[in-house]
């Protein structure tokens, strides 16, 4: 039995429930914020209270439910929104797979479906951190509030939207934007291939907006491309050091 | 409907993309090229998402020029990403109080 080393003594070792749920406040906090935005996007793409809701309780990812608003809202077919969320959330894929690695063995199959569901970015990051092998129940703990946060959050969005005058909830379009900017900006400051990548994407995504003959490509379509493109471009020119287990998140 | 029937697909996609690899396979990924793109895919992906579509989010391009510039200048000082979001939209309403 390995002893913690945590600030507050142990004197009292929580159970890995109460553990987890401690640990994630932070982050369900920070979703109530982030994911108000995606609420007021969802009720400007004609999505009701309850839909936007719904979506984010069981979709659990911002850039993907960006996207799917954008593509349901412009009328995208099925397949074009099912192809978003692949491309888009495939980083999730990398996440599980890793996650898969600290699992306790004691974690059923069973456990590992309802696990799943919940593994973002935040919860991935929270989760790799932890000195000891997951249990089921720390899992459990770890997911509860980031999910109330994120699906209340949204909920408050898509209501308060409706609520605002046209001018307020007109310019709180920018609101997820400005957090998207906030991730990259930072990242390709401090890496030069998270810079060129990120370059070549808006590249890409403007000639996409503007050259005769990309321009009638819809709006999800133009995403996966410039996705798939400029991480491309970026493995082929800035493969990952070995050592590094995806510096990305 | 069409909204539903969006949300269950998109629901869907994503549970499998985390459930799957959980679930199924046991193994790390030592591929050196596929762990290098699926790093880059959020940064390339939020790049392509936030431009140019930030610059039509409302209809005026002076509010989403103005949120722009802000958001970008606070997230070069490292800004958080609440604090960025929030003085974005603040200075795009501002804007639109102007005009």
């Amino acid at each position: 039995m390995k002893t913690e080393t945590t600030p507050e003594k142990a004197a009292e070792t929580p159970s890995e429930f109460a553990q987890g749920a401690k640990d994630s406040v932070p982050i369900a906090l920070g979703y109530l914020a982030v994911s108000f935005s995606v609420g007021i996007m969802a009720a400007n793409g004609g999505f009701g209270l309850l839909q936007a809701s719904v979506m984010s309780m069981t979709n659990m990812t911002s850039a993907g439910e960006f996207a799917g608003i954008q593509v349901i809202a412009f009328g995208g077919a099925l397949a074009e929104l099912a192809l978003t969320q692949l491309i888009i959330n495939l980083r999730y894929a990398l996440m599980s797979l890793s996650l898969s690695q600290k699992l306790s063995g004691e974690v059923t199959l069973w456990q590992r479906f309802v696990v799943a569901a919940v593994n973002t970015d935040e919860i991935f990051a929270l989760a790799v951190k932890r000195a000891k092998s997951l249990t089921f129940r720390y899992m459990l703990g770890l997911e509860v509030f980031p999910v109330a946060g994120w699906t209340a959050g949204t909920f408050l969005g898509a209501f308060s939207s409706t609520l605002m005058p046209e001018s307020v909830s007109r310019t709180m379009s920018v609101l997820l934007y400005g957090m998207f900017i906030a991730i990259v900006v930072p990242e390709a400051r401090r890496a030069r291939p998270i810079l060129v990548v990120s370059l070549l994407a808006v590249v890409l995504s403007c000639l996409f907006h503007w050259a005769p003959g990309l321009k009638e490509v819809s709006f999800g379509i133009a995403v996966i491309v410039c996705t798939v493109a400029a991480s491309s471009v970026g493995a082929v020119l800035f493969p990952l050091s070995d050592t590094k287990q995806g510096d990305g998140e | 409907m069409r909204i539903w029937l969006g949300i269950a697909t998109m629901s869907l996609v994503t549970y499998l993309i985390r459930a799957v690899p959980l679930t199924l396979f046991r193994r790390k990924i030592e591929n050196r090229a596929v762990r290098s793109f699926l790093a880059y895919v959020p940064y390339a992906c939020l790049s392509a998402m936030t431009v140019p579509a930030i610059f039509f989010a409302t209809d005026s391009l002076a509010e989403t020029s103005v949120a722009f510039g802000v958001a970008f200048l606070l997230a070069l000082r490292g800004k958080g990403l609440v604090a960025v979001a929030v003085c974005a939209t603040a200075a795009a309403f501002a804007v639109s109080l102007l005009a």
